[in-house]
């Protein structure tokens, strides 16, 4: 019960005291800043060691949550009382005036870079690896060819065919978007080709006895068994594409995008908006790979790893 | 870490693969080159054959043939010093150094934020969430910035290249290792628990080897993300030295074969690195008796 209460009371206590502590930054003497920055790191301290034993949704949330909002107060704290230059590490309060500043320049680098190169690169890219693992699945001579080939590029560092995808496409997005589908092929590929091979030979044996042909047995069961293999390829390419189409960007680029504001803006040294890119980006790249990850919870529904009882 | 040979061996499928990639490459370099190699022969010169010698051998193609390729690295590497800019080998070295550094780092920090995680439940609650969702965050986005950050606090050189690839491989190190230390059998932790050992004593007998077997895959993912970051965080350098710079300086000043020189060079280093984790690898089963 008191740790219950613990748990509650103080990251209250701890938000409290860190926002009182940023608001006398600069004001007050020193002993009572003082004062608020040790509450804070205390009650902080006592909140994480309090939720560690919980068990509930809330009390799981909660320690990542406060985790994250105390480095961001000890980001803010020290750059501001140490007054660390801009032009080396911006306050996160500077990174959102920023934010709020260049509110249109970021959609607008969003859309050319996420809503082009990485979306369009990312269909084409997954699609393609998708329907060649499929057309090379009766051939075991070209499967045993393909495969190393294919685990040997992706482990190639791609991003480095950009300049020369730019060369062939032009500065536009297709290029971005032709590096993207680079990138997102072999993972995809490789992903499929052990996902086909999931399925057991018992389950096989069945589909056998109800005179199952090919495209039956892969549409009823091969393919529904290689779901969760091909989720995480759709997963780990989410963010391959978005650096890729960011990394391509550094190459050259007409003047938008996101790997162009951040290359740009770093070199002139106004980091805050090179911090609102980054975090426009961390964003897009979570929220994409939340989205993937609950369309795969929907469709994978049956496999153990979903299962499991809650807490193991 | 046995595999299964499939009958009829490896080699020859491989093997065909590998020549119709080369059959595509050429017939590839004659497709994109035929309208500037057009261009330079004379009218009435238009021979299919003639077209196509004419697209294999260009000065600056928009694809080079693979022979043009093979042809700029020797001469690179043979007829200049080591320690000379010209020798492509001196920039495979300088990134691969890079490489090498920041794989050190990253296993280094992996592995000490991993045994935290695993030793404090409460790093486990609120730290580990962090780490996951950090897999999601295009982090090589940050590279530029970080070394024109750097650059400005004085530091140069080595240094950022490694920050950044070890930066890029802490994360599935640290995953990795978080699982691997997991994975020490209970019984055994139960029968460390009677010795009355210490924290340290079953984290060095029991927890680091059942470790190992995770650590080996995520090593392998690891050295190619160093690779990558290690190229990428040496294109706002102004192109000084390294595969990267290399590539960034050739596609200014449309050299493409160098271009290409640069990505197959840095295509092998990954390739390299891959068998280097595999050589320890199999050095550490042999000396476990057979077992990861």
């Amino acid at each position: 019960m008191r740790r219950r209460a613990a748990a509650s009371a103080l990251p209250v206590l701890a938000i409290a005291a860190g926002l009182a502590a940023r608001a006398l930054l600069g004001h007050a003497p020193a002993s009572l800043f003082l004062l608020f920055v040790l509450v804070t790191l205390a009650a902080t301290a006592g909140a994480l060691f309090a939720l560690a034993g919980g068990t509930s949704l809330a009390e799981r949330l909660a320690s990542p949550l406060l985790f994250g909002l105390l480095v961001l107060w000890a980001w803010e704290m020290l750059v501001l009382g140490l007054k660390v230059s801009p032009v080396l590490l911006p306050a996160p309060s500077a990174v959102a005036v920023a934010f709020a500043d260049h509110y249109r320049t970021l959609a607008a680098d969003f859309r050319l870079t996420y809503l082009h190169s990485v979306v369009i690169g990312y269909a084409i890219g997954c699609c393609l690896g998708f329907a060649v693992a499929i057309a090379i699945d009766r051939s075991p001579f070209l499967k045993r060819g393909l495969g190393p080939f294919a685990s040997l590029m992706s482990a190639m560092p791609i991003v480095a065919v950009a300049p020369i995808m730019i060369m062939w496409f032009g500065f536009g997005w297709p290029s971005k978007a032709a590096v993207v589908v680079l990138m997102t092929f072999f993972p995809m590929l490789v992903s499929t080709t052990a996902g086909l091979a999931e399925a057991g030979a018992m389950e096989h044996e069945l589909m056998q006895s109800y005179a199952a042909g090919y495209s039956a047995t892969l549409i009823k069961l091969r393919l529904p068994a290689a779901l969760p293999l091909i989720f995480t390829a759709l997963k780990l390419n989410s963010t391959l594409a978005l650096i890729g189409a960011v990394v391509a960007e550094f190459f050259g680029t007409p003047i938008g995008g996101m790997g162009f504001r951040i290359a740009t803006e770093a070199a002139r040294m106004d980091l805050g908006v090179v911090w609102a890119t980054i975090t426009v980006a961390a964003l897009a790249g979570s929220i994409s790979f939340g989205l993937i990850a609950l369309l795969e919870r929907a469709m994978t529904f049956w496999h153990p790893s979903f299962r499991a009882p809650a807490g193991s | 870490m046995t595999e299964e040979r499939p009958a009829g061996g490896r080699i020859l499928p491989f093997a065909a693969v590998f020549a119709g990639v080369l059959i595509a490459w050429y017939a590839g370099a004659v497709l994109l080159n035929a309208p500037q190699a057009k261009a330079m022969l004379p009218a009435g010169h238009a021979g299919l054959w003639v077209l196509a010698r004419a697209s294999w051998t260009m000065q600056r193609p928009e694809l080079p043939a693979p022979q043009q390729i093979l042809f700029t690295l020797g001469h690179s590497v043979f007829a200049n010093p080591l320690t000379s800019p010209r020798n492509f080998l001196y920039h495979m070295a300088v990134t691969a150094k890079e490489t090498l550094a920041g794989l050190l780092l990253g296993l280094i920090l992996g592995i000490a934020v991993a045994a935290g995680i695993i030793r404090w439940r409460t790093l486990d609650r609120s730290l580990m969430p962090w780490v996951i969702a950090s897999q999601t965050v295009p982090i090589l986005a940050i590279a530029p910035m970080v070394v024109v950050v750097l650059g400005n606090l004085g530091i140069t050189g080595l240094f950022p290249k490694a920050a950044i690839a070890g930066y890029l491989c802490f994360f599935p190190i640290t995953v990795a290792m978080v699982s691997g230390l997991r994975a020490a059998d209970p019984l055994a932790l139960d029968l460390m628990r009677t010795y009355s050992a210490g924290n340290a004593q079953v984290f060095r007998l029991l927890r680091w080897p059942a470790s190992l077997g995770f650590l080996f895959p995520s090593l392998r993912v690891a050295v190619a993300l160093a690779v990558v970051g290690a190229i990428v965080a040496e294109l706002p350098t102004g192109a000084v030295a390294g595969l990267g710079a290399r590539l960034l300086a050739g596609s200014y000043y449309g050299q493409t074969i160098d271009m290409w020189v640069a990505l197959v060079l840095s295509s092998l280093l990954a390739v390299l690195g891959l068998a280097g984790v595999r050589l320890i690898e199999r050095l550490v089963i042999a000396r476990r008796g057979g077992r990861l």
